[in-house]
């Protein structure tokens, strides 16, 4: 071999070949001979939650006044917060009890990285997999809003890149999360921070009804900036803190992978 | 001389308070069938996942095709086949898929990497279960499916990892076979075994390891010449007179071994020492003379038997 250049002790390329598209194609064939059964009911999970809260309960509350004072069906205002509650679930799932099965039962890390593969790859190639996942769901789902009439503006569109940004967000902090549990006991933690956060993080009802303390607590939530994020954008309510919104999961993304991959090191290459 | 692909000077590695690896040298040049020989535990494993750049060594020097584990370890795993000593095949994805996305973790093409798949598919005996399941094969099959997988790559050194622990003795033949071919390619193999027939069969050269040290070195031959006699004969007077038989014999053979179970004779003339241990009035219940193995090496050289 001529013209291998020496990279620096430890630096980004003893951890990344280049190569995160050969572990989501692991994951796109592996998909395709599972049972399909899982996929879809990523789908449903969401539009079911719509049409229950949405119709049945929505009918009993009427309509919502937002801050700006603009009034919404109650479908509407839900709608962009469930997107946002599944766009996480779908991306945990896949990062946490998706993950810790592959790394300590399936012995799929260990082969991968015995092969060029770096664990930047491999952390990479598993977020993207949930990701593309993760869209596919929001395709089919803000479809459905556009059916029911929830879309209230031409911005709703950019909820689709919206939705992968959160997702990404969450895949990253669950990935780097998983990496140090060992049991499955441990693993049920995850859920009880997803439960609370899923139920208060003004997905079914505007922030206003909390005291100020819990106010400031629920925005340090990143669900909360999720669903505000792409609550603005299906109800065309645009503003300054969208940018907030958006920051925050880049902070999530960056820290998560940077965690992530000096976990998949010490684990498998110390 | 030719460059070694593989030389450890020093080679150390340590878990906190516990030393599985406790400085050792060896080199292996181009071509060579090396195996590390030792008893479970002796850190046979850890030298392995060292070479193969997936642990980092905690002293000593270590190149492998001239290159430092420590900072080459991407352009070092791409030039080698690794063979886990646990099956780890993807169970997700059917066998020839398994062959497949293994070479796309390499970069190479979809389209060599199929072709690679047939051709390896072939050399396995598994064309017939290109479709199947992973979890429907049996463990020889595995076995020789992880083997074809760590060849997609066309590797300069495969490295097997105990290759034929927990198969029947079918199936390790038809492993060995598969190696051997391998080996007469001129593919170098690095493998660790405990069984001393498979070292014999497959290693050109090897080393003798327990408790992360190396005892010994040599081709097999050298090996039994070196440590053993030419034969041995196995008596067993039955396991409670064994200890008083043998003490009646020391002096009979060049190196009297005592066993649970029976006692061995080492000697030059086999037949000829069975005829003095008549005449001295002793009768073992069963007599067997044969050829010195490793497994006689490994004996002299710890005290213990390799396999217990």
């Amino acid at each position: 071999m001529t013209g291998v250049v020496a990279p620096a002790r430890g630096g980004v390329r003893a951890l990344y070949a280049g190569n995160a598209r050969a572990v989501v194609g692991r994951a796109l064939l592996a998909t395709r001979s599972a049972t399909g059964i899982v996929v879809i009911s990523g789908f449903f999970e969401p539009v079911f939650y719509l049409l229950a809260m949405g119709w049945g309960l929505g009918s009993f509350i009427g309509d919502v006044t937002l801050p700006s004072g603009q009034q919404v069906s109650y479908a509407a205002f839900i709608a962009p917060g469930l997107l946002a509650v599944s766009a996480m679930n779908g991306a945990i799932y896949d990062s946490t009890w998706n993950v810790f099965f592959k790394m300590h039962f399936g012995k799929l890390y260990d082969a991968m990285l015995a092969t060029s593969i770096g664990p930047l790859d491999v952390a990479l190639g598993e977020i993207v997999y949930a990701l593309m996942r993760g869209a596919l769901y929001a395709v089919g789902f803000l479809t459905v809003m556009q059916v029911l009439g929830l879309n209230l503006a031409w911005t709703a569109l950019l909820a689709l890149p919206a939705v992968v940004l959160v997702a990404f967000g969450f895949a990253a902090v669950g990935m780097a999360i998983t990496s140090y549990m060992k049991t499955f006991q441990q693993m049920d933690w995850i859920t009880f921070v997803m439960l609370p956060m899923f139920l208060f993080s003004a997905t079914f009802f505007p922030l206003s009804v909390y005291s100020e303390p819990i106010q400031w607590l629920i925005k340090a939530m990143p669900l909360w900036h999720a669903v505000e994020l792409v609550r603005g954008l299906t109800l065309g309510e645009l503003g300054t803190s969208m940018a907030v919104h958006v920051g925050y999961f880049v902070v999530m993304i960056v820290g998560g992978v940077a965690f992530t991959t000096t976990r998949l090191r010490a684990l498998f290459l110390s | 001389m030719v460059a070694p692909v593989i030389s450890a000077r020093g080679l150390r590695k340590t878990f906190g308070e516990f030393v599985a690896v406790d400085g050792i040298d060896f080199e292996v040049p181009p071509g060579e069938s090396f195996g590390l020989l030792g008893p479970n535990g002796a850190g046979k494993s850890t030298t392995m996942r060292m070479v193969g750049a997936v642990s980092q060594r905690t002293a000593g020097e270590l190149r492998v095709l001239g290159l430092d584990p420590d900072t080459h370890g991407p352009e070092i795993r791409s030039q080698l086949g690794v063979v886990p000593q646990d099956d780890n095949l993807d169970t997700e994805l059917k066998v020839r898929d398994n062959l497949i996305v293994y070479g796309r973790y390499f970069g190479i093409s979809r389209a060599l990497c199929a072709q690679r798949a047939d051709e390896l598919l072939g050399f396995a005996q598994l064309e017939e279960k290109a479709k199947a399941r992973v979890d429907d094969l049996s463990g020889g099959m595995k076995r020789r499916l992880t083997i074809a997988r760590a060849l997609i790559n066309e590797p300069r050194i495969l490295m097997l990892d105990e290759p034929t622990t927990g198969l029947d003795p079918q199936a390790r033949h038809v492993l060995w076979d598969r190696l051997f071919r391998l080996k007469e390619r001129g593919t170098t193999l690095v493998l660790t075994t405990h069984y001393m027939d498979e070292a014999e069969q497959l290693c050109d050269r090897l080393v003798v390891v327990d408790h992360g040290r190396i005892m010994a070195e040599g081709s097999p031959s050298a090996l039994i010449r070196q440590y053993s006699t030419r034969e041995v004969c196995e008596l067993r007077f039955g396991s409670e007179r064994n200890a008083d038989a043998a003490a009646r014999l020391e002096g009979l053979a060049d190196r009297v071994e005592t066993l649970p179970d029976r006692v061995l004779l080492y000697t030059d003339d086999g037949e000829g020492l069975l005829e003095r241990v008549a005449r001295l009035g002793l009768h073992p219940t069963t007599s067997l003379v044969r050829r010195s193995s490793l497994e006689d090496v490994f004996l002299r050289l710890t005290g213990r038997s390799l396999v217990e």
